[in-house]
Order: structure tokens, then C-alpha cells, then sequence
């Protein structure tokens, strides 16, 4: 095989790699599982990723900016728990705007420290993660926390409901990452989300205000995350205040095997739901083999590195790294 | 030369590169005790045969010769065993590290298990800095050091093996001329030993000042060695273009229009001091000056990347404040940035998107972007500029440099702004596409546009300007008209001859 | 003075200076608000903090390293378990029943090997592949936290070998077994990065690796070193806690990772490698802890810890880039 043809072999498969990878899984599960394509089972995983789903879509954001942000777990369990809390205490309809507000607050607090301070991502949201499991803890003075009347509230509509016969978890997702997608896509908060991630340098030297898309990309992760929180706690209508602990790392984990760097300037929406929903099915597709849940997390450390590896193989053209 | 054996001796010399023939049949030899100017526009292939002789890339074809003996160099450390050092451009110091560390990076002196002999690393390093006649002692870190005391440690670093031949790579870029004092010392010391060395610089001046003799690359091809002592400026300008160099000036010949920009007594901090000058529509202001006299943070300043700490800006004779590079983009100026990779385009991206970067937000249908007006604006500026590219949607990365500076150029044209700023137009790209950029720049001037040209190559900023601003150290030192300007009077402004600087 | 050696001083001596801040502010607080009668500065109190410190400081010293090499090692709290599960496990192992209490070595030597071998994997594929350490350990925490529950599913490993905890419950001249490890290996990483060519070369690595390429200095071997020392203390940590507690739950050193690198950071080795300091992160471990006895010993609750430490942290970072602008000069990017 000819050079050019071997890079172009390589570069297809590092574009479309990922969706290979997925068909193959999804046909070695079927074989293996008949129940594994059954419409109920996609549509169970769908809805048990949407949680994940919704925070990794605003993650992306944040990843294509060219930041990290590893205290969306903790953030989501203080978004659950306050919810929950306020559920009892002012009612349902002004908890959950209250819930938003308090989530975005802490997701500008964030957007402030990484875009108009310019610290350091990693560190300023492990610092978060740190500061917010604390606050979430203080808020529950370390309880869990339980809505008094399972039964008779409406809140229990977006973790439960269904609407066209499928539930809304999985419309609330899909709504998003429609949004979402198309905003990354098409919009110029899009491109410029892009430009900063890219070359945070020449987007400024373009005019844009780096800081402000910086900060608006935290705000939006936060959003997502009141989202997600908001399912969360409606699923279950009570919760311990550990609920989100570690998810940072398997969004991150989501969104990495979409394909987006985490130098910045590239993924997508749609890339990113792929990964979700990757995670899910291997999950499920182990689960219904007869594994236990944990053998997810070995699976998931080979895909991730595999999928990395190739794709920065199929750009440099070589498999092995030149390091000496 | 009384010794006939050359120290290195290239021979034939080929790379290439998918598509590309980098160097194309290079000879050329280095006798002990010489030093040898290498000379060609950037893109002739004076990087590419660097990493050549430094074991970096290795050659197609061709051989290298050291002391009479064909030598393969396997790597940097291998090139350097074998007696061939480098005095990179880039300083490729560990700055964390002490002086003593970085001289002898890669090969500290051990103890048993693995320990690093100190008082052994110490004396050596020691020996070596009382040689060069330095004030720094091998404890110091190098952090700590001045630009031109961190290149002294480099050289440090070459002398700490048996050199048959020294590379300086624009060895006084960064240098004060004080400091440029030491660095020939130190080349003379060298030399006297026997050394053989490589002298690569883009300035005539010091090129007629220390070599013994000149090769000549372009386009990858050797072009021949002159003896310095023979030949002139000219002479080698022709070798390393191909043509006649147009130096003929261009003073505008239409009527100036209004002050578009006026700046008075402007300072920022240690920067720049007590700046004033003015740009007419229809005219091209030059800025002339070294590296660090701060002509580019004059323009960082308009661009609104700079607080000034005093002085007035005055744009269409209205005293204004600008506060960041969207306000000035909003004020009508445009600023063509020093270094296009990593401050004018988002090399990612492809060309329409890094193209209409500036004005995505007003280039929308309903909340979103206007594919059809973007592509529109690339197309009209593709056209304008002979901009090569399969098509917009082709990564600018992918580009050659000329292009990607006309993609950069083709961003801010299609601002239509009042003030355009061009910080050092042409580096890094080929004859070709520079010509190119010049002529652009006059029509630009004579399509009513108010021009600031910043340059370091005296060539084009004769060429382009109408006027030209003499910077030395922070100040200017005298606003010439084409008709009073001469090499000569330039060149002593820049170098501060003459003038008394505090 | 030379230019910028306020800053450097201030940034070398912050952390003790933290720590004398902190003992100030907790005994004069905890006059006020203890609930207690003892004094905070009491020694056996000041000797339980050096010991409490240990699991953290030492995978911190590993870690330190990682990081002035310029990566990032976030599989640290999942070796710490999985060399935790072996230790113990392997002490009842039918093939080593013979052996008495000649197991506790093998069962520690297996422990250090475990952490060893994981730590020399990822150091592998970070060299072999190309990818960032961060995603390849933020894959094998993952990873080898699936291992340590492929073990012995959700249940506790437990073993309780009564020398093992005389052992490790031991003070000798007063210290504790874990708190000498804690000072062994701390001064064992410091001789290491300041005194041997290894380290001068890490440190080379993460200071400017393109220079230290080319310097012929081999970026691989060296990183790969890093990682499989960052896991043998990993294994260390487990081995010293572990021998005294005698079980390890499949969660148990979940945010480690998380709480070393604050240590590490907070002791002001930079995240993009080349300088840091092992004392400084002795110091930063230090910190951590006394912040955590203070806050219970002025009878603040326990969960008011992560806020402080998270919020110290981000003030750090703050502080850290207020002492390096460049003043009103500096180009607004």
C-alpha cells in the first residue's frame, strides 16, 4: 500500500473511528444478546446515560474552549440535594429556578476565575470540586436528603414522565444536544468557542473577547448540570449528597472518546453523544453478557487510550510515539 | 588558508520532503580558523540543512565530511560527540536549572549509582566560564541571567567539547550592541583556535564585519561562495534573490488625505517613551528599528492589547481611548500581527472561518452565521489577493506561508478599516509572494488607506513607505521623508549612533 | 537581590509560612472555641498529624516528581486499593501458609510490586503512544479501580495479622512506623531529584523538553521511571496504612488523586513542570492536614474541610499568578 493511501486509510478511520468502533460493539452485543437490541433495553440505556449525556454536553463546551472541568459531579450533587431540599421547604415551582440560580452562580463563579483571571482550569475546578462537595455537605449538614411525599408532587415528571411514549430524560438530552449541537455548529458563539480553544492568542488578536466566551462556556456547563441535577433528583426524589461524586472523570472520559482534544478547538456536540451513549451500551452490553458493572471501567480505560492513541496516530502518521 | 583540510566539508546534499526537494545538491566547506557566512532568504533551506548537520533530519543523499572523514550523525548528541555545535537561535536553555546544569545537560558528570558529581561539574563548568570572561558562576540559575549572559552559556556549552565547527544561528538577534562586542571576541577566540565556524544572520553589516567568506542558498540550492573581502552587499543580495533588488523608492504620487491617526507623547512603562507621529490617508508610515525598540508594542498600544501610561491618540482628530482589540476594530484599525502563527490565525481552522473571525457576530441570519456572506467575503479576498487554496473549507495550516499571511491580510481588508497596521508583513515567506505583499501595500495606500508598515528589513520599509520612524531603545529617534532618507542615516538612527539614550 | 528573588523567595517560603499562620490562628481560636481542654499544639496531637499525614505525603513525593517531569498521574488512589487488596490478600494465600509470619514481607513485597507493575504500565503507554498522561490516567484510574472490584466484587478484602499491626502501631524515638516512612521517603525523593542524574534530568524535561531532546537526554526512560515510582509509593502508602487497619473497602482511595495533587500544588510545583520543590510539598502536605485538625479541633464540622482546602487552593493559583504580572506593561491577552 502506497503512503498516500495508508494516511487516507488512517485519517478515515481516526474521523470516523469512533462510529466503527460503535457499530462493531453494538453487532458483537446483539450476537452475543438477543435482548441487547430489544427497543425497550436501547431505550432503557438512553435514559440511564441521559444524566451523564446532559452534563457532557456542556463539558464539551468547556473541553472545545480549551479548559477542563472536573467539578461537574460535585456540582450536580449540590444541584440535586438543593432541590430536593427546597422540594419540601418552598415548593416544587420555585425550587427549581432556585436550584438554577444558585448552580449558575457557582458555574460564573468558575467562568470568573478561569476567563477574566485566567488561573489555571485543572486546578480551579479541583479546587471547586473540593469547595462545592464541602458546601454540599454543610447545606445537608451531612444527610441524605428525602421529599417527604413521594407520591403526590409533579416533580417526579422529569425523571420519571413519559411524553410520546418515551421518557423525558431521554427528550430533555435530545433536546439539548440539539440545541447545543446546532449552537457549537452554526452560531458565532459557536465559531468563536472554537477560535479560543484554537488559538486562544489569535482569537484576541481578532477581537474577541476570549475572557467572556471563556466564562460563558462555564455558565453553560453549569446550566447543563442543573439540568442533569434536576433529573437526577426527580428520578429518585431523594438522594445521598455523594450522588455525582467521580462523574467529572466519566464525562470527561465521554467526551474524550468523542474525539475532542483537550488541548481545545475541536470536538462536537453530536461526537460527544456517540461517547455517551458508547459508555452506556458497554455498560448495558457487559451487564446483559453476565458481567458485573466494574468490568465497564476496565473496557472503558482500553477504549479510551485505543481511541486517543489512533486518533493522534492517524494525525502524525505513525502508530508508535517518537518519544526516545 | 594555510591548512588545506577543510573542519566540514558538505558534499551534495539532498532532502527532500513529501512534494517538496528542501535541498537540492548543497556543497560547501568550512576551514579551521574561518568563519563562514550562510546566507539565503527565509524558505532557501538554511533550517532544513541545520538539522541536517545536526542529525535532526537526515540526507537523502550526499555526504559530510568532518576532518577528512564522512560522518553520519545520527542524532544532536551524536553531531555534537563528533565535534559539530550548535548556538541556536532559540535559546534552548533550561531556565530552572543551574548554569552549570544546563553547560553540560545530557552529560553530567556521574558518581556511582547514578550520582551527579558536583565539585567535578563545578570545576569543569568553572574552567570554562573563566574562558569567556563571564560575571556569572556555574551556581547561578539560569533564570536569572540576561538574554545575552543565557547565550554566553550556550556558547559555554559548546566549548565544552573539542569543535571542529560552531554554528551561530542569529546569534544577535536579542544582543545589545555592547553584548555583540563580547559575542565577536568570543567568535575571534574560536577562530584562533582552529575552530571552524558557521555564521548565519540576516544583517549585511555584521556578515562584512566578521566572514571570511560567503555561501549562498536559495530555493534549496547552493548558489555559490564569495570571498567577503571581493565582494559587496549587492553582490550577495542578487545571489540570495535570483534578480536585482528593487530598491527603488515609492513615495506616493497621489494627493494625502486628512490625518486619519495622530499620536502624541505616548509612553507605556519601560516599553516605548515619549512617542509622537502622525499617518495620513493614502500614505505608508515605516517603522524602522531592532528587535526590542519597540515599534511592535507602539502597535500593540493603537490595537488596544496595551495600556498606555501617557500620551493622547487622536483618530480623525478626535482624542480617544482604546481599551481592547474589539474597541479598536470598532475605532476602524486593523493591526496585521508580528508573528501570523500564533497570534494571526487559528491554524485549525480553515480559511473562510479564520478569514471573517473579526466580524462573525455581524455576519448572521437570525441567530446564525451566514454561510453565504462568509464565503462571499473569502471569495471577493481569494481573488483580490491570489490567495492559493483548494477551497475555503482547506485548514489554514495546510497553507504555505505566503498564503497564510494573504488570508491574515485578506481578515483585516475586510474590516475596511481607517488605520491599517502591518507588523513585519513578509517574514517567512518567499520572494514571490513578498513582492506581492509590497505592491499590496502601496495599493492599499493609494486606494485612500492610512498604512503603518513595521519591518526589520531596511529593503522593504526604502520600499514601501512613504515616510519612515526611526526607533532606537524605546524612542524615536527622527521621522525621515523619502527624499532625506539613506541607508546610511537609517542605519545610525536605529543603531543609536549618535544619539544619547538614558 | 536579584531581579524576581523576592518572588521566588516568597514563593519557596509560603507554604511554612502558611503552616506557622495556620498553628497561630488554631491555638489562639481553639481558646476560644475548643471544645477540648488540650492545648492544639500538643505533641501528641503535632506526632497523630505527621502520622495522619502519611498516606497522602507519600504518594505526594511521587507525584511531585510526575509533575516536575511536566505529567500528571491520576490512577494513584486506584493503585493505592489494588495494592491495598493484594497486600492482604495474599497474606492468606494457601501457597504461603507455611511461611508464619515470614508472609508479612512477601505479602508487602507483592503489594510494592503490584504498585510497581501499574505504575510501569502507564509509564509505558504514555512513552510508547504518545498520549497525554492525563488521559492515560484518567483511563487507568478507571481501569485498575474495575481491577481491585474484579477482585473481590463489592466486598471488603480484610486480614488482620496482629504483628503486622504491632508493627505498624510501633514509635520509635517517639515517631510512628508510618510517620518514619513518610520522613524515609520524602528524604529519599529529595536525594533523588536533587542528587542524581535522574532527577536533574526530570527536572531538565519538564523545564524544556525540546532542549533536553535534543541534549540527547532520553525523555521515555525518565518519565517512565517517574510513573513507576509514583506507583511504587502508591503501593508504599497502602502497605503502611493497611498493615495497622486490615481492611480495604473497593472504594478506599477514591479522590486521593485529587487531594495529592492539592498537596503538590499547594506547595508550588508548577502544573506545567520543570520546578518544584519536595520540602515545599512536605509542606503542602502538612498544610492539608493541620487544616483538617484544626477545623474539628475548633469544632468546626468535618465537611467544612473540602470548602477551606478548595477555596485555599484556588487562592493559591491566585496569589501565585498576582506575584508574577509584570505590572500594568504586560500585553492584555
Amino acid at each position: 500500500m502506497s503512503e498516500m493511501t495508508r494516511q487516507q486509510i488512517g485519517g478515515l478511520l481516526a474521523r470516523q473511528g469512533i462510529l466503527v468502533a460503535f457499530a462493531l460493539f453494538m453487532i458483537g452485543f446483539a450476537l452475543a444478546n438477543q435482548r441487547f437490541i430489544d427497543p425497550d433495553n436501547i431505550l432503557g440505556v438512553i435514559r440511564s446515560s441521559a444524566i451523564l449525556g446532559v452534563m457532557a454536553l456542556g463539558v464539551t463546551f468547556v473541553v472545545i474552549s480549551g479548559n477542563l472541568d472536573l467539578s461537574v459531579g460535585s456540582m450536580m450533587s449540590f444541584s440535586t440535594i438543593v432541590v430536593l431540599d427546597l422540594h419540601d421547604k418552598i415548593g416544587p415551582a420555585l425550587a427549581i429556578p432556585a436550584m438554577f440560580a444558585m448552580t449558575l452562580c457557582l458555574g460564573a463563579f468558575i467562568g470568573f476565575l478561569v476567563g477574566y483571571l485566567k488561573l489555571n482550569s485543572l486546578i480551579v475546578t479541583l479546587g471547586m470540586l473540593s469547595a462545592i462537595h464541602g458546601l454540599t455537605l454543610t447545606y445537608s449538614g451531612g444527610k441524605n436528603m428525602d421529599i417527604a411525599d413521594k407520591e403526590g408532587t409533579w416533580f417526579s415528571i422529569f425523571g420519571q414522565g413519559e411524553a410520546l411514549g418515551i421518557p423525558v430524560p431521554i427528550l430533555l438530552f435530545a433536546a439539548l444536544a440539539a440545541v447545543l449541537g446546532i449552537a457549537l455548529a452554526k452560531t458565532p458563539f459557536g465559531r468563536k468557542v472554537y477560535a479560543v480553544g484554537g488559538n486562544g492568542t489569535a482569537a484576541t488578536f481578532s477581537g474577541i473577547k476570549r475572557a467572556r466566551v471563556v466564562f460563558s462556556c462555564y455558565v453553560l456547563s453549569a446550566l447543563c448540570v442543573a439540568i442533569a441535577g434536576l433529573i437526577q433528583a426527580s428520578r429518585s426524589l431523594g438522594s445521598q449528597n455523594t450522588v455525582g461524586q467521580g462523574m467529572e472523570l466519566e464525562v470527561l472520559a465521554a467526551v474524550i472518546l468523542g474525539g475532542a482534544s483537550l488541548l481545545g478547538g475541536s470536538g462536537t456536540i453530536f461526537k460527544t453523544v456517540i461517547g455517551v451513549l458508547i459508555l452506556g451500551f458497554i455498560q448495558n452490553g457487559l451487564l446483559l453478557v453476565g458481567l458485573q458493572f466494574y468490568v465497564q471501567y476496565v473496557v472503558t480505560w482500553v477504549i479510551i487510550i485505543l481511541a486517543v492513541w489512533l486518533d493522534i496516530a492517524a494525525k502524525r502518521g505513525k502508530l508508535w510515539s517518537p518519544i526516545a | 588558508m594555510t591548512d588545506p583540510t577543510p573542519a566540514l566539508r558538505l558534499e551534495d546534499i539532498v532532502k527532500t520532503f513529501p512534494g517538496v526537494r528542501a535541498l537540492d545538491g548543497v556543497s560547501f566547506s568550512v576551514m579551521p580558523g574561518e568563519v563562514h557566512a550562510l546566507m539565503g532568504e527565509n524558505g532557501a533551506g538554511k533550517s532544513t540543512l541545520m538539522k541536517v548537520l545536526g542529525g535532526i533530519l537526515q540526507p537523502n543523499e550526499g555526504r559530510i565530511i568532518i576532518n577528512e572523514e564522512p560522518a553520519v550523525m545520527s542524532g544532536p548528541l551524536d553531531a555534537k560527540a563528533k565535534g559539530i555545535v550548535f548556538i541556536h537561535q532559540e535559546l534552548s536553555l533550561a531556565d530552572e536549572l543551574s548554569v552549570a546544569e544546563n553547560i553540560y545537560l545530557g552529560e553530567l558528570p556521574r558518581k556511582r549509582f547514578g550520582l551527579v558529581d558536583w565539585p567535578r561539574l563545578e570545576e569543569k563548568t568553572n574552567a570554562i566560564l573563566g574562558k569567556l570572561k563571564v560575571g556569572f558562576d556555574a551556581r547561578t540559575r539560569v533564570g536569572d541571567l540576561s538574554i545575552a549572559n543565557q547565550q554566553m552559556v550556550e556558547i559555554a556549552r559548546a566549548l565544552t567539547v573539542d569543535a571542529k565547527a560552531v554554528i551561530f544561528d542569529e546569534p544577535t538577534a536579542s544582543l545589545t550592541d555592547a553584548e555583540k562586542v563580547v559575542l565577536f571576541d568570543v567568535i575571534a577566540d574560536l577562530r584562533a583556535h582552529g575552530v571552524g565556524i558557521i555564521y548565519i544572520s540576516h544583517r549585511m553589516e555584521e556578515i562584512f564585519k566578521i566572514t571570511d567568506r560567503i555561501s549562498v542558498l536559495r530555493d534549496g540550492q547552493y548558489r555559490g561562495t564569495l570571498n567577503t573581502a571581493e565582494t559587496n552587499e549587492e553582490e550577495v543580495t542578487q545571489l540570495m534573490i535570483g534578480r536585482k533588488l528593487d530598491l527603488s523608492r515609492n513615495a506616493s504620487h497621489h494627493e494625502l488625505g486628512d490625518v486619519a491617526l495622530e499620536v502624541r507623547n505616548l509612553s507605556c512603562g519601560r516599553l516605548y517613551h515619549d512617542v509622537s507621529f502622525e499617518v495620513r490617508r493614502g500614505e505608508v508610515l515605516g517603522f524602522y528599528g531592532l528587535v526590542g525598540a519597540g515599534r511592535t508594542e507602539i502597535a500593540e498600544t493603537l490595537f488596544g492589547l496595551r495600556t498606555p501610561s501617557a500620551g493622547q491618540i487622536r483618530l480623525d482628530g478626535q482624542e480617544t481611548r482604546i481599551t481592547s482589540p474589539a474597541d479598536a476594530i470598532g475605532k476602524g484599525i486593523s493591526l496585521v500581527p508580528e508573528d501570523r502563527k500564533t497570534q494571526g490565525l487559528v491554524l485549525g481552522m480553515n480559511c473562510r472561518d479564520n478569514m471573517t473571525l473579526p466580524q462573525v457576530d455581524d455576519l448572521t441570519a437570525g441567530p446564525f452565521v451566514a454561510d453565504g456572506a462568509e464565503i462571499a467575503i473569502f471569495d471577493q479576498y481569494r481573488d483580490r489577493l491570489d490567495i492559493r487554496t483548494p477551497g475555503w473549507k482547506q485548514q489554514v495550516g495546510n497553507l504555505s506561508g505566503g498564503n497564510q499571511q494573504k488570508i491574515v491580510i485578506g481578515k483585516w481588508l475586510s474590516m475596511h478599516p481607517n488605520v491599517l497596521i502591518v507588523d513585519e508583513p513578509t517574514r517567512g515567506i518567499d520572494v514571490g509572494s513578498k513582492s506581492e505583499i509590497h505592491k499590496l501595500v502601496r495599493d492599499l495606500a493609494a486606494q485612500g488607506y492610512a498604512v503603518i508598515v513595521i519591518s526589520s528589513e531596511m529593503p522593504e520599509v526604502l520600499h514601501v513607505s512613504d515616510r519612515i520612524v526611526a526607533m532606537y531603545s524605546g524612542r524615536i529617534i527622527r521621522t525621515f521623508t523619502s527624499e532625506e532618507v539613506t541607508e546610511d542615516n537609517l542605519i545610525q538612527a536605529i543603531s543609536g549612533i549618535g544619539e544619547k539614550v538614558a | 537581590m536579584q531581579p524576581g528573588a523576592l518572588s521566588t523567595f516568597l514563593k519557596r517560603g509560603a507554604i511554612w509560612g502558611f503552616i506557622v499562620l495556620e498553628l497561630i490562628f488554631f491555638t489562639v481560636a481553639g481558646e476560644f472555641l475548643s471544645l477540648s481542654e488540650k492545648a492544639f499544639m500538643d505533641v501528641d496531637n503535632m506526632l497523630l498529624l505527621f502520622k495522619q499525614s502519611a498516606p497522602i505525603g507519600i504518594i505526594a513525593m511521587g507525584m511531585t516528581i510526575i509533575m516536575i517531569n511536566g505529567n500528571i498521574d491520576l490512577s494513584v488512589g486506584a493503585i493505592y486499593a489494588l495494592s491495598a487488596v493484594i497486600l492482604l490478600d495474599s497474606m492468606t494465600w494457601p501457597v504461603f501458609a507455611g511461611l508464619g509470619d515470614w508472609v508479612i514481607p512477601v505479602g508487602w513485597l507483592l503489594a510494592l510490586l503490584t504498585g510497581l507493575v501499574l505504575g510501569a504500565l502507564n509509564g509505558l503507554i504514555v512513552w510508547k503512544t504518545g498520549v497525554d498522561a492525563f488521559i492515560v490516567t484518567l483511563g487507568a484510574m478507571l481501569g485498575y479501580r474495575g481491577l481491585v472490584f474484579m477482585y473481590n466484587g463489592e466486598q471488603p478484602t480484610s486480614h488482620l495479622n496482629w504483628t503486622l499491626v504491632d508493627f505498624a502501631e510501633a514509635q520509635v524515638l517517639g515517631l510512628h512506623t508510618a510517620t518514619w516512612f513518610l520522613l524515609l521517603v520524602t528524604a529519599a525523593i529529595w536525594f533523588l531529584m536533587n542528587r542524581t542524574v535522574h532527577g536533574r534530568n526530570a527536572y531538565a524535561i519538564g523545564n524544556n523538553r525540546e532542549a533536553a531532546v535534543n541534549a540527547g537526554i532520553r525523555v521515555g526512560p525518565h518519565m517512565m521511571i517517574n510513573f513507576m515510582i509514583v506507583g511504587f509509593l502508591a503501593a508504599l502508602s497502602a502497605v503502611v496504612f493497611y498493615s495497622e487497619s486490615g481492611s480495604v473497602n473497593p472504594n478506599d482511595g477514591e479522590l486521593y488523586e485529587l487531594w495529592v495533587i492539592t498537596a503538590v500544588v499547594l506547595g508550588g510545583t508548577k502544573l506545567t513542570g520543570g520546578a518544584g520543590s519536595i520540602l515545599s510539598t512536605f509542606g503542602g502536605v502538612l498544610a492539608i492536614q493541620l487544616l483538617r485538625k484544626g477545623l474539628s479541633h475548633i469544632g468546626a464540622d468535618t465537611e467544612t474541610v473540602n470548602l477551606v482546602i478548595g477555596l485555599i487552593l484556588i487562592a493559591v493559583l491566585f496569589l501565585d499568578r498576582q506575584l508574577n504580572v509584570k505590572g500594568k506593561e504586560e500585553l492584555k491577552i
